[in-house]
């Protein structure tokens, strides 16, 4: 990814941020010009909750070029509490624990870095749902 | 000259307060035998238990942005409405460009924000924490953000590589009469004494040894705690719970009982056993686990320090507004008991320590 196009990505990469429809009022991710649902233009900023389920998945063993680092990792089809459906990297989890309908919940990663001296690229991941016992204790 | 008698205790103008507070700690754990395993064939007084460990993924930015976004969840106000975002660390990601940036950013707290890195060994976070104080109790902002986070680092082998972990908290301040725990007052206590540090261009830090323990830990420590108890006319009883910085189980073991704390005083805020020394985060996630379970009227007592060296000390007074922030985000046992046990090999790859060219 080139620095420009990081930039100008970062809303959408660090925080889920995506829209809502005025129309159709559906929650639409990643934010585009016209409503996927209803094909009207008008949306509104909204931000996703981070929830969701994993839909389906597959581990990346042969990573592309900045994510050497990190591989082996799961990357995962999302469905979110919202609806709309996402591609994203599992983390917190190895790749043999991931399973379909597993409930995760997004957080904010290092995605990629351009070699030790190039920018550190952020970016939206999920990892299994946070266990609160300590709530109930 | 006339001698002019100031206070010592820093207050600001109008009362200031915890609205919001939140916990990182990252899941790997690294057990201190696993360490004595590799480099000295011995477990026989290990410093902890085990010390939380970065994944591959994580960094003091990204573990901030989960602090703050969990104290942002208690606090329940607008990001638009913080003026200030400060992170305190020793392992900022870049030498040359903020974390705080980053942590606005993903928060939805840019444009119209102070941001900023804060430096000053394992107290940079209580630094930022005061100073969020001051923004807030001079009127200049409604809210500001402060930060302590560090996944630090021990030259391998080194005594430090037993302890030097990762985690920390994040803290919002704002108008006392919105938040969950008053800050009464705090005071800061500093001298350059040379006990721990790292050249611009090194990897891994340096210290002075034995120098580390009476003249800097425990002179700061003592000095900064006993100043504030005597200007407040308080004593250690007044005190439900205290929180120092916790470099090893002894050290802050040792410095409550010579200031008259009780060993339940500072149970709750003790976790460098199971989660090892998160430096700038230290005695902030100490706070935050004890912000956890504490009541409405406790008081607390939080004594950092930092290397090179010096100690902020502050007390803070609970509220009743604790109860229903508590559970609107994930509390710090919560991370702690996300536990996964890694070995040492696992470990030099997480932290980098392979050099790969
Ligand atoms: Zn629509």
């Amino acid at each position: 990814m080139s620095v420009a196009r990081t930039w100008r990505t970062r809303k959408q990469r660090y925080g889920l941020m995506g829209e809502r429809c005025d129309y159709c009022h559906n929650a639409i991710f990643p934010p585009r010009d016209v409503c996927p649902h209803c094909a009207e233009p008008a949306q509104r900023e909204f931000a996703l909750s981070g929830r969701g389920a994993v839909y389906s998945y597959t581990t990346v063993f042969d990573p592309p070029t900045g994510f050497e680092a990190y591989a082996p990792y799961p990357v995962a089809l999302i469905k979110l509490e919202e609806g709309p459906m996402v591609t994203a990297q599992l983390t917190d989890v190895a790749p043999d624990q991931v399973r379909i309908g597993m409930p995760v919940e997004m957080v904010t990663r290092k995605l990629s870095e351009q070699g030790d001296e190039g920018v550190i690229v952020y970016s939206y991941k999920f990892r299994p749902q946070l266990q609160r016992p300590a709530l109930t204790a | 000259m006339t001698e002019v008698k100031d206070s010592v205790l820093l207050r600001p103008n109008r009362p200031v307060g915890v609205v919001g507070y939140g916990a990182y700690v990252p899941m790997y754990r690294l057990p201190a035998r696993e360490v004595a395993r590799v480099w000295s064939g011995r477990d026989a007084e290990l410093p902890i238990e085990e010390k939380a460990v970065a994944g591959l993924d994580e960094d003091t930015a990204s573990m901030a942005i989960e602090a703050a976004r969990n104290a942002l969840a208690r606090g329940q106000i607008d990001p638009r409405r913080i003026r200030a975002v400060w992170v305190g660390s020793e392992s900022h990601p870049y030498a040359v460009k903020p974390t705080s940036t980053i942590v606005a950013e993903a928060l939805g707290i840019t444009p119209l924000t102070q941001a900023a890195d804060w430096e000053f060994a394992c107290k940079a976070g209580t630094e930022a924490m005061q100073a969020a104080i001051a923004f807030v109790g001079s009127g200049m902002a409604p809210y500001a953000l402060s930060i302590g986070m560090d996944t630090a680092q021990g030259r391998p082998g080194d005594a430090l590589e037993y302890t030097a972990a990762a985690g920390g908290a994040a803290y919002l301040l704002g108008p006392a009469e919105e938040s969950l725990a008053v800050m009464e007052a705090s005071l800061s206590y500093v001298t350059d004494t040379p006990d721990f540090w790292r050249r611009a261009h090194a990897h891994y830090p340096s210290h002075g040894q034995r120098f580390t323990g009476e003249p800097a830990y425990f002179h700061h420590v003592t000095n900064a705690a006993q100043l504030m108890l005597a200007e407040l006319g308080r004593k250690p009883g007044d005190y439900r719970y205290a929180v120092l910085h916790q470099p090893n189980l002894k050290f802050p073991q040792r410095a409550a009982k010579l200031l008259g704390f009780k060993a339940e005083q500072i149970q709750a805020g003790l976790l460098v056993g199971r989660i090892g020394n998160t430096y700038a985060g230290s005695s902030l996630v100490g706070l935050s686990a004890v912000l956890d379970e504490a009541r409405p009227g406790d008081r607390v007592l939080v004594v950092s320090f930092g290397s090179g060296a010096g100690s902020d000390a502050f007390s803070l007074e609970i509220t009743e507004r604790i109860e229903a922030a508590r559970p609107r985000a994930p509390q710090t046992q919560d991370y702690i008991a996300r536990r996964v046990e890694i070995d040492y090999a696992t470990y030099a790859r997480m932290r980098g320590k392979l050099l790969m060219k």
